[in-house]
Parts: structure tokens; C-alpha cells; sequence
């Protein structure tokens, strides 16, 4: 599982107000090379919760990524900036952990890359 | 033909290893699934623009579809319920992430995050709802706003395509259904196709495939090909009483017939000077 979709994952476990973003929890990170592609990290950039986004990659051993997200213009210009986020959202893999609901605790689990995020018959 | 999948059992249940097995490596399925996903990230209307968007693939299964996404040039994250059938797509090293989860569930993603999203031959297993302690929604509140869904679905009948429609309509959707080749049973395929935010000129939907006639609907598909209308189902058609012809079948004859197997979506040779031109007596 990639940052990209971490970043998008909230937990809707019946009760919850804010199931995002999810805690990570480390075993195993892959890192697999992924053709930067502009366009698409500036289309994806005013999407992404970057808070969330610096956290996990923290978490995921990854320290090159500012605390404070740039301006959209500083994409166009600033190209190491550029491959930086493009490696932290695309290249970095979260193959084995979990992911944590950030209210009730309640862990899923990752495997193989995929998180299971199916709910038990009480949380739905 | 066998009975339908969803009566069998639930989907993690019926696509166990084996099933998921023979479901990949069908070339007949595969060639189908392929073109169904093409249609449906046609009927997506992404912007023409070049740039890559984050789509969701609902029913990912084996990522079948999720290949035809990567290779229009986006990226995207794939819902299954079955782990064997995410196995094999962990095999095949698909380029989107994968999730286990159950689509009635609620999708777990934050809204307005996702540029689109296509389900391939999926959400009918919503309707043969196993799980008694939940009624499934499908809850699209990723999509942004503007954002299209687009799900292939194979309604078991009338009741069950209303049913799937009225829930998208109840949950505010705008869209309806496009049908390609209404008349013929099998080229017959539908598609659901829901905007988010209020109807516009830009959520006008599309026309299906393989019917002669007048469109009543805007077509923003501009410079496809003609003759396309959009037709929910027309089985009631009165049948025209043909006066039979005793001295055989004619040229008139075999170009009505030419025509009628087009409109089906078959293959046909072009109408020429030579058709039904009168063999040798050898053939």
C-alpha cells in the first residue's frame, strides 16, 4: 500500500467521527521505483492532507519531506521537491503492519501490500 | 446457462482460489472484462487532458479492469471482497493498491478525493445481500465534485436495474443508465453512470451503442461514431407480419437481413454491387 492511498483511507467503523488519518504501524516497507510523472503530482497535490501525508511517511522511515506544505507554485519550479514527493507517495510500499483507527484503536491489519479492511459485524 | 453467481453463494465465498483461478485465466472473460472497462472509463468522460487522475475500481477482482486503468494512464486503487481473487492480482503485480473490503461497507475513503470510479460486473452481488445485520449502500462520497461513477452491472431483472437506480437517485445522485445493443441479448451490456452535484449540461449522459434512431439526450461524445441513441429496454416492439415470398429469398431480403444482424452488433461484410448477385450454378 502506498502513501497515496493511506492518505485517502479513514476508518468508518460505526461511531466514529474522524476516522482519519489512520496510524501506521511498521513491519515490513518496500521501496519500488515508479516513473514520475508531473502532471499527476500536480493534479493529486491539493488533494493530499499533507499533515497526515509527512506523518506517515516519518512513520514509514522517510525523512527528506518538509513539515510545512509548500506552495502549488513551488511544484512547478522546484524539481528535487518534485522527487521527493513523488517518491514518498508513490515509490514507498507498506507490504507488512497495520493500520490504526485513530478513535477506537481497533487495528487492520496489512499484508502482502493489502490492508484488510473489512468490518466486523458490530462496527458496521 | 449456469445459474447466476450471486444466487451460488457470497462473493468471498464463490471466488475461492480455484474459481478465481479459472476466472483469470479465461481468455473469453478476460477479453470481455477488458472491453467492459473500456467502455466504462470512456463513459467516465475524464478530461482529455493528458494528466493521470486517482480512480477507485469498485470490485477489483483479479484487477482485470484495474489494467485497462493503468494503461489509459491512471493511477488507481482497487475494493474486493475476495482475497483469493486480490492473490491473483498480487500475482499479475497490478499497478493500482489493492484493499480487502466489502463494498457495502462504506469505501473508507475520505470524500472528494477520487477523480473517478468504474465497477466492473460487480454491484449486483450488493443486491443478494448476505450479511443480514446491514443493508448495503454503496456510499460514494470520495468521488469529487463533477466526479463520475460508472458501474457495469448485470441486473438480474427489471426489478433488481429500478432497485439499483432508485437507491443512486434516493442518494442524490444525478445520471441514469446507458444502454449499448438494447435488442440483442447477448451484446446487450448497461451501465450506470452517476455524476455527483446537482444535473448539468456537463452530467448529461452519453448514448449507447447499436440502435438507429433519434437521440433525445445532449451528446457530448463528439465525432463518435453514428447512429447512436440512448434506449432502455424495447421488448414490447410489435412484430411486422411479413408476406412470405415463395420464389426464394431475394436481394432486398438478405440486405434487410445484413442490416438487422448490424443493428444487433454483429460483424457484416459492407453492402455491395455484389451481394446476393446470383452465384454459379456450382456453389
Amino acid at each position: 500500500m502506498r502513501l497515496l492511498t493511506h492518505n485517502m483511507l479513514s476508518s468508518n467503523i460505526k461511531g466514529v467521527t474522524n476516522g482519519f488519518p489512520l496510524r501506521i504501524e511498521v513491519e515490513k516497507v518496500v521501496e519500488k521505483q515508479v516513473e514520475i510523472n508531473h502532471d499527476f503530482l500536480m493534479n493529486i497535490f491539493p488533494k493530499i492532507d499533507w499533515k497526515a501525508f509527512f506523518d506517515a511517511s516519518r512513520v514509514m522511515g522517510y525523512v527528506e519531506l518538509p513539515e510545512e506544505a509548500p506552495e502549488p507554485s513551488v511544484l512547478e519550479s522546484d524539481l528535487e521537491f518534485l522527487r521527493k514527493f513523488h517518491h514518498a507517495l508513490l515509490e514507498l510500499h507498506l507490504e507488512e503492519g497495520a493500520l490504526v483507527c485513530p478513535e477506537t484503536g481497533r487495528k487492520f491489519p496489512v499484508n502482502k501490500g493489502i490492508p484488510n479492511m473489512l468490518l466486523h459485524e458490530d462496527e458496521v | 446457462m449456469s445459474s447466476r453467481p450471486e444466487l451460488q453463494a457470497p462473493p468471498e465465498i464463490f471466488y475461492d482460489d480455484t474459481e478465481a483461478r479459472k476466472y483469470t485465466s479465461s481468455s473469453r472473460i478476460a477479453e470481455i472484462q477488458t472491453k467492459l472497462s473500456e467502455r466504462a472509463l470512456e463513459l467516465l468522460a475524464l478530461p482529455d487532458d493528458g494528466v493521470p487522475r486517482l480512480l477507485l475500481d469498485i470490485g477489483c477482482g483479479s484487477g482485470l479492469s484495474g489494467e485497462t486503468i493503468t494503461e489509459n494512464g491512471h493511477q488507481w486503487i482497487g475494493l474486493d471482497i475476495s482475497h483469493s481473487m486480490l492473490n491473483v492480482a498480487l500475482e499479475k503485480e497490478v499497478e493500482g493498491d489493492l484493499l480487502l473490503g466489502d463494498m457495502g461497507q462504506g469505501l473508507g475513503l475520505r470524500p472528494g478525493v477520487i477523480d473517478g470510479a468504474i465497477s466492473i460486473s460487480a454491484v449486483q452481488w450488493l443486491c443478494n445481500a448476505d450479511k443480514s445485520s446491514h443493508e448495503p449502500r454503496l456510499r460514494l462520497k470520495c468521488l469529487a465534485r463533477g466526479a463520475r461513477a460508472v458501474l457495469q452491472v448485470y441486473p438480474e431483472n427489471l426489478a433488481q436495474r429500478e432497485l439499483i437506480l432508485s437507491y443512486a437517485m434516493r442518494a442524490g445522485f444525478a445520471g441514469g443508465v446507458v444502454v449499448d445493443f438494447p435488442h440483442s441479448t447477448k451484446s446487450r451490456k448497461e451501465y450506470l453512470v452517476l455524476t455527483c452535484g446537482p444535473p448539468s449540461l456537463s452530467t448529461a449522459i452519453p448514448n449507447g451503442k447499436g440502435e438507429d434512431g433519434e437521440s433525445c439526450s445532449d451528446d457530448e461524445s463528439s465525432g463518435e461514431e453514428e447512429n447512436r441513441t440512448v434506449c432502455i429496454s424495447d421488448r414490447h416492439r410489435p412484430r411486422k407480419k411479413q408476406k412470405i415470398n415463395k420464389r426464394g429469398k431475394g436481394r432486398e431480403w438478405v440486405l434487410r437481413k445484413k442490416e438487422q444482424m448490424r443493428r444487433k452488433g454483429n460483424v457484416v461484410p459492407p453492402d455491395t454491387k455484389y451481394t446476393a448477385r446470383k452465384r454459379k450454378a456450382r456453389f
